[in-house]
Parts: C-alpha cells; structure tokens; sequence
C-alpha cells in the first residue's frame, strides 16, 4: 500500500524551552485509519498542528503521497489535501451550514454569491458521503453531532484526501459515536485515509487498523490493531520512565474531612462528566486521583470547590453541606484549592507576589483597617512568604507574571497553604514546574498531611500519583472504577488497565472510598 | 394637543427625516464595523473631519464633486488610520476611537482657521451643497408628495444604502466572510481567511458611509461648517447600531427612533418642558429597550438549558 503521508524524526522545541516532540515518526498508507495515542501532553496535538502548518517543525521532514513537503499554513495544508476536524469546532454559529462550508471559496453570480449552486453542491456532497445536514439550518440550531459531521464535510467540499480528526468522540453521545464510525468507515471504502487521536482503547479497537503511540515526545513503535491486547497498548502509553520514591511516613488516616456521595455533574449538552461518584478524603491521608484527562477530573474539582455547578448528590467539607454556598464560603470552611491552570485562575499576572498571596487575607485585621491597606504589615508578611516558600525572585515586588512556571506555583502555595487549612484541593501542582520545585512542593504537601490535613491530589503524572498518594481513586468517564487503599500495593500497569476502562473493580471494592 | 397634531403634520415628518440622515448614514457604517468584529469609537470624530474636508474639497475644486471626493477621502484616510493602529499595532480600539475624536476637535479648527481666518464656522466661504431632489409624480400626491420629495440627495443615498449594506453583507462572499470573521476569527482564518485585511476593508466601508454622514451636515443641513457640528451624532449613531442589533434594518428603525425624540425636541421647547429632558428622551427609550431585550435573551437562554 502506498504511504499517504509520512512523519520523519519531528522534533518540536518551544520557544519556552518545552520540548513537545522529542522523535516522532508517523507514517500512515493510505486508505486505512491511523490511531495517532497518548496521554495528555504527549506530544499529539503539537504533532498534528504542524502537519495542518499551525506550527513549524525545529527540525524533521514530512511526506506527503511521497513527496516532501514544508507546510507553513493552514491554507497550504489543505491544498496539499489534509483536513482537520478540531476538537472545538471551527464553525461560525450564527451562518448556516451552507454558508460555513463555502466561506473562503464561494460559487459566486457576478458579485454576488451563487447561494443556489451552492446549496446544491453542499447538499450533494452530504449526499455522496452520506452525512446529510440541512443546508439552510443554522450552525447553532444542530447538535453536537451533526456540527461535527460539517467539520468533515467542510474538509471534504475543500478536497480533503487525509482527513485528521482530533479526539473527535469526546464530545459525542454514544449514538453519536456509533453513526460517527459508521461514516468514518465508509470515508475509508471510498479512499480516504484518515488519522484518527484518541486514547480510548476500544474505539480505536473497533475502528482503526494501525496505531502509533506517542509518549512524552517520542513514539513507542508502530502496530497493527489486530496484533497488539489493550494491555499492550496502555503499557505502552502509560509506562513509566523512572520509578520515583518519596521519602514519607505511612499514614494514619482519621476522620473525614470531605465526603461526596452520588455526585453528578451533566453539561450542557446533557453528558453526564461526573456520574455517581462517592468518596471520602479523610484527615492525614493524600487520595490520589488518577485518571486520562478529561474524564471528569476538572468538573469534579469545580464542583468541590464551588467554582461549577454540579446536578445532584451531596458534597460535605468539614461536615457542611455546601450546596449553595460561595466559593467565599467554601474557603472559609478551610478548603484551600491549588488550580489546575495557574495562569488563568491560580494568580493574576500582572499583580506583585505579594499582592497575589495576600489575595485572600485581605479581610484579616493584621493587613487591613478602616478600608485602607497596612503597607508596613504586608510587606513584612511578603517577605516571610518569599522566603518560607523559597520563591525565586528579585523582590516581592516583581510581577508574579514574570517569574518561570516553579516559583509561580510556590507562590500559588504560598497563598493556599498559609491560611491554616484543613483540606487541600491541589489540581495538578506540579505541571510545567521544574524538578527542584516539583520536589519542594511536593514535600509542603506531604507536611500538611502530616500535620493531620487532608489532600486531595489531581495529576495525571503516574509518578507523581502513585509515589505522592496514600489512597488512590481512579476516574474513567466520570465514574469511580477502582479504589486502592493501599497505593503501594499497587503496579502501574494494573492502574494502566483501570486508567484506560479495561478493567473495573467490584462495586463493593468501589464503596470502601466512602469509608462508611 | 396641538403636539400631536404637529406631530402628525407633513411638515414634521419631513424634518424627522432630514434629521435621521446622518446618523442613519454613520449608522450603517458602524453596522458594517460591528459584523466584523470592530466597535469604531471614532465615528463622531471621522463625521466631523469629513464634514469640514468636504466643504474645503468643494471650495477649492470650485464642484460639488471635488467637495464629495474630498469629504470621503478625508473619512477614509482617517478610518485608515483608526485601523492601522488597532489592527496592525493592536492598539486597544477604545483608545483609538477617542485619539480620532480628540484629534478631530481640533484638527478640523486648526484647518478652518487657516483656512478662513476664523474659529468658528466657514460662512465666509462660499460652498457647494447637495441638491435637494423633487421626485416627478410623487411629489405631485398631497402629504405624501410632501413627506417624501424634496429631500437632500444625500437623504436617498442614505436609504438606498440600507439596501446596499443589506445584499454586501448577506449576500455577497466579502459580507459572508466579514461576519465569519465578526462572530469566529479562528473559524475564518483555519479556512485561509486574512482576518486583519478583511477587518481593515470594513473600517475603510465604515469610514466611506460615516463620512457622507459628516457632508451630510455641512453640505445638506447647512451649507457650512460650524466648528463641532456633530454634536454626539458618531455617538447616538453607535448607540442606534447596538440597539439595531448591527443590521441595515434595525439602524435604519433606531436611526429613526433616536431622530424622532430629536425632532420632538425641538417642538417641546415652545412648551416650555426643558428640552434637556426632551433630549433625553432617546437615551431612555434606549435603555428601556436594551434591558428588555437583555432579559428576553436570558430567559432564551435558561429554556435553552433546561430542554
């Protein structure tokens, strides 16, 4: 079978610093669907934003139908004839599917669109391919389904020969996904080849006849679906560079500082993202949340925190249900929440060290009175929290904006942990951070355990989960499928299985997370 | 009573459309803007730039067509610039739009005063204004004949530009992609479209529109310049867009509102209410109507999220 398109050796470096694709090589024939795998932050999506010339390689070659190519631009990707199908539709709400799919090569009458040719056209090509829209709806008016089958369709009316979907059944229902597939396999019949990102084990069982997989960077090999278990493939993806030990006492878990019970959170299309889940983080124990990204971590959290709503079921913090309640209220319940993503809700960028680590304290008699700051006690406090938290910086006084990721983090804890809390929401606190950092934050949050405070730690660093927590949950599509009351029990290979929906542990087993 | 009955009375709704032209005019430029994703603050300042450049244009051409060569030119160049600063500096449009409105202030004295000698208006040169136009027929019906005939050329370009602005927005591929780009930049240009140039183009359409919208007054209303004639009327053009929910239509029916309460003021002034209040009038009518619509809009939204 001929090579469609081929991937040598890609090396990608940031301009930050972050390496996003060590060595990667993909290379797909054509007219089979190419599963393109890997964790979160494995390098995917940098890999297949230069293919689509969103991004410049730093050094590698591409192929395509065996000539060598350097794509610099979206338009040049697509004349090549390489479609993308986004994760977050590139679709104008407000125009019609006609209108969307024509935009950029309009049949024209004069000066004038030509809007019955169109028309014509776009509902031929829905025809052809079997994925019929009504031409005249408007974007806003479809599902989350049909949107996406004008993606395709907008990459197809464009003369898309490799079509590059993008995790495209996270956002469908599972009808959605089975007519998805359906339509995909005919794509391929009729000579398309398409590249299909995911990291969900059966579908790519079901649908794809190769697969790459790509972790931190570099690609672990080439296979044929048919050949390879699941087994194989989540080693593969999950597998571990460096064991990692953390030096800690065991712990002595006490009583529960937060319970959740039955909670459901459903979006806006009605999906449910955290389904029936019930836990309890008890003091003087890290449980660990482990899981692929995406499967209702971040609603979760929200949901705990009081940032999002959540549907039903309970959630208590220090014994007060805070259905409610503000985020306001919450913290006062000595909830501490280390976000998840620090630059847009963990400091304010432009705002000294300072002044983001008394964010929180500014009711506190000691930096405030009569409405007006005490300039002489904060500073003082500054100071201290600089040093305690061993931020690097010239001054407090410099813009937190401009310190690298690690000491960004440090101030973000600084913050959260100096208000004396009991529970400690902490949401992947070491991405993006230098080791030395990694290792002191880390240890501030074993501290607070074992100064009887609960964690509640969310990462989708194995390493990190694995060798941080006491307990560990594990979430696959909202659910709870596993619990481990004792992580260093635990292999990650067999966390790798749960992790990626292969296994499931009894319900009963799931109920001990309650502690009731 | 005898309100109503003024009101009523052909002679009023004449000058209610005479005195919508212009923001009717800016109006469907700032329309042009908004679809593409631009608030234009500096409508107010590129009226009264065009306005005075179009009276100077006509003065020294010794033609009515220098005049209007010129007003437009004027507009154009400073809409140009409003959009070299926001979209290629990426200056924040705010700033932009009050840099245009300042700077026309004085600029448009600074010009006058070397121009004629004098601070205040431009009386002592003699311009050319546009023509009134009797419409044959029409202007032979009673009352209508009188309502409709006999406006200013300027008046019949303005409504024909309803229409126009109509079929470039909706029906043609750079009206298609203006509003692609107003609602979704990235949706446009990950099909290849140059957001930037095409936003630039519907400043430069804005300034066009605003700027006959500025001759307007100067060459249609009277027939010179007065030093900040505009008075707010960039301003309650911007307001009549938003509240027009940026269509041809909806400026062309809030043009219309704002110019009434305008027009009423001047007749309630004889009835001794102050016409500070009368004046104020528009404003509240505006924002009566935008938090009606603002609530409509969220109980849309909430039924939305239960289905």
């Amino acid at each position: 079978m001929a090579e469609a398109l081929h991937m040598k050796h890609i090396v990608k470096v940031y301009s930050n610093g972050v390496m996003a694709n060590k060595d990667v090589t993909l290379c797909v024939n054509q007219g089979e669907i190419h599963a393109l795998s890997g964790e979160n932050g494995a390098g995917k999506s940098t890999l297949m934003k230069i293919l689509f010339g969103e991004e410049q390689a730093t050094s590698g070659e591409i192929f395509v139908n065996g000539a060598k190519v350097n794509i610099t631009s979206p338009q040049m990707a697509i004349g090549l004839g390489i479609g993308m199908v986004h994760q977050h539709f590139m679709l104008v709400p407000s125009l019609t599917v006609t209108e969307n799919m024509i935009m950029g090569i309009e049949p024209k009458k004069g000066l004038l669109i030509d809007e019955k040719y169109a028309r014509q056209q776009v509902e031929e090509i829905g025809k052809k391919y079997n994925l019929y829209i009504d031409p005249e709806k408007k974007v806003a008016d479809l599902t989350v389904g049909q949107k996406q089958k004008v993606e395709i369709l907008k990459a197809l009316f464009r003369g898309a020969k490799i079509l590059i979907l993008d995790e495209p059944t996270a956002v469908l229902t599972p009808q959605e996904t089975v007519e998805l597939f359906e339509e995909l396999k005919n794509l391929k019949k009729s000579g398309y080849t398409i590249i299909f990102i995911s990291h969900k084990l059966n579908e790519i069982k079901e649908l794809c006849d190769r697969i790459t997989i790509i972790r931190r960077g570099v690609t672990m090999g080439v296979h044929q679906v048919a050949s390879v278990t699941e087994e194989d493939i989540s080693r593969l993806m999950v597998g571990r560079d460096v064991v990692l030990t953390i030096d800690k006492k065991p712990a002595s878990p006490g009583k529960a500082l937060i319970q959740v019970k039955n909670l459901r959170v459903v979006d806006e299309n009605g999906n449910a993202q955290v389904d029936d889940v019930s836990f309890s983080l008890r003091e003087g124990e890290i449980l660990g949340i482990a899981g692929v990204e995406g499967n209702g971590q971040s609603q979760l959290v929200q949901a705990i925190t009081g940032l999002g709503p959540y549907t039903s079921g309970s959630i208590m913090v220090n014994g007060q249900d805070i259905r409610g309640k503000s985020v306001q209220n919450i913290r006062d319940l000595k909830l501490a929440h280390i976000p998840e993503d620090r630059m847009t809700s963990g400091a304010a960028a432009k705002l000294s060290i300072t002044e983001n680590i008394i964010a929180d304290k500014l009711g506190w008699k000691r930096f405030s009175g009569r409405g007006i700051l005490k300039k002489k006690a904060i500073r003082e406090y500054g100071d201290e929290m600089v040093r305690d938290y061993q931020i690097l910086c010239k001054s407090q006084d410099v813009e937190i904006g401009s310190l690298s990721g690690g000491n960004i983090q440090k101030a973000v804890l600084a913050r959260e942990l100096s208000g004396e809390p009991k529970v400690i929401i902490a949401n992947q606190p070491t991405r993006g951070v230098d080791v030395g950092a990694t290792e002191f934050i880390r240890k501030q949050l074993i501290d607070m355990r074992d100064q009887k405070n609960g964690v509640l730690l969310i990462t989708s660093d194995l390493n990190e989960v694995l060798g941080l927590s006491d307990s560990l949950i594990v979430l696959f599509e909202g659910k709870i499928v596993a619990y481990i009351s004792d992580v260093s029990s635990m292999t990650e290979a067999q966390l790798g299985t749960y992790m990626l929906g292969i296994e499931k542990q009894e319900e009963a087993q799931i109920k001990e997370a309650l502690h009731e | 009573m005898n309100i109503l009955t003024y009101i009523c009375s052909a002679d009023f709704i004449y000058m209610w459309i005479r005195v919508a032209t212009p923001i009717l005019l800016a109006a469907l430029g700032s329309v042009v803007c908004s679809k593409a994703g631009v608030v234009n603050l500096g409508l107010e300042g590129t009226m009264l730039i065009s306005a005075l450049f179009g009276v100077l244009g006509s003065v020294y051409g010794n033609s009515l067509f220098w005049g209007l060569l010129a007003g437009v030119a004027a507009a154009v160049i400073v809409s140009a610039i409003f959009a070299y600063f926001h979209l290629i500096l990426q200056a924040n449009n705010v700033l932009c739009g009050t840099a245009v409105n300042t700077m026309a202030t004085g600029l448009t004295v600074f010009v006058l005063q070397l121009a004629t000698g004098e601070k205040g208006n431009s009386s002592s040169l003699k311009s050319f204004a546009f023509p009134n136009i009797e419409i044959p027929l029409i202007k032979e019906i009673p009352v209508i004949g009188e309502v409709i005939s006999g406006h200013n050329a300027l008046t019949y370009v303005a409504l024909l530009m309803v229409f126009l602005i109509y079929i470039l927005m909706y029906k043609t591929p750079l009206g298609l992609r203006m509003r692609a780009v107003g609602e979704n930049p990235d949706a446009a240009s990950s099909v290849g479209q140059n957001v930037i140039q095409i936003r630039f183009i519907a400043i430069l359409i804005c300034g066009a529109l605003t700027g006959l919208g500025g001759m307007y007054l100067s060459m249609g209303y009277l027939s010179m310049f007065v030093r900040d004639m505009t008075a707010g009327r960039g301003f309650i053009a911007l307001a009549a867009c938003s509240m027009g929910q940026a269509t041809p239509i909806g400026a062309l029916v809030s043009s219309m509102i704002f110019a009434f309460f305008d027009g009423l003021s001047n007749i309630l002034q004889v009835l001794k209410i102050p016409s500070e209040f009368v004046q104020m009038l528009p404003y509240l009518a505006t924002i009566i109507g935008l938090t009606v619509y603002s609530i409509q809009q969220s109980i849309r939204v909430k039924q939305r999220m239960k289905k």
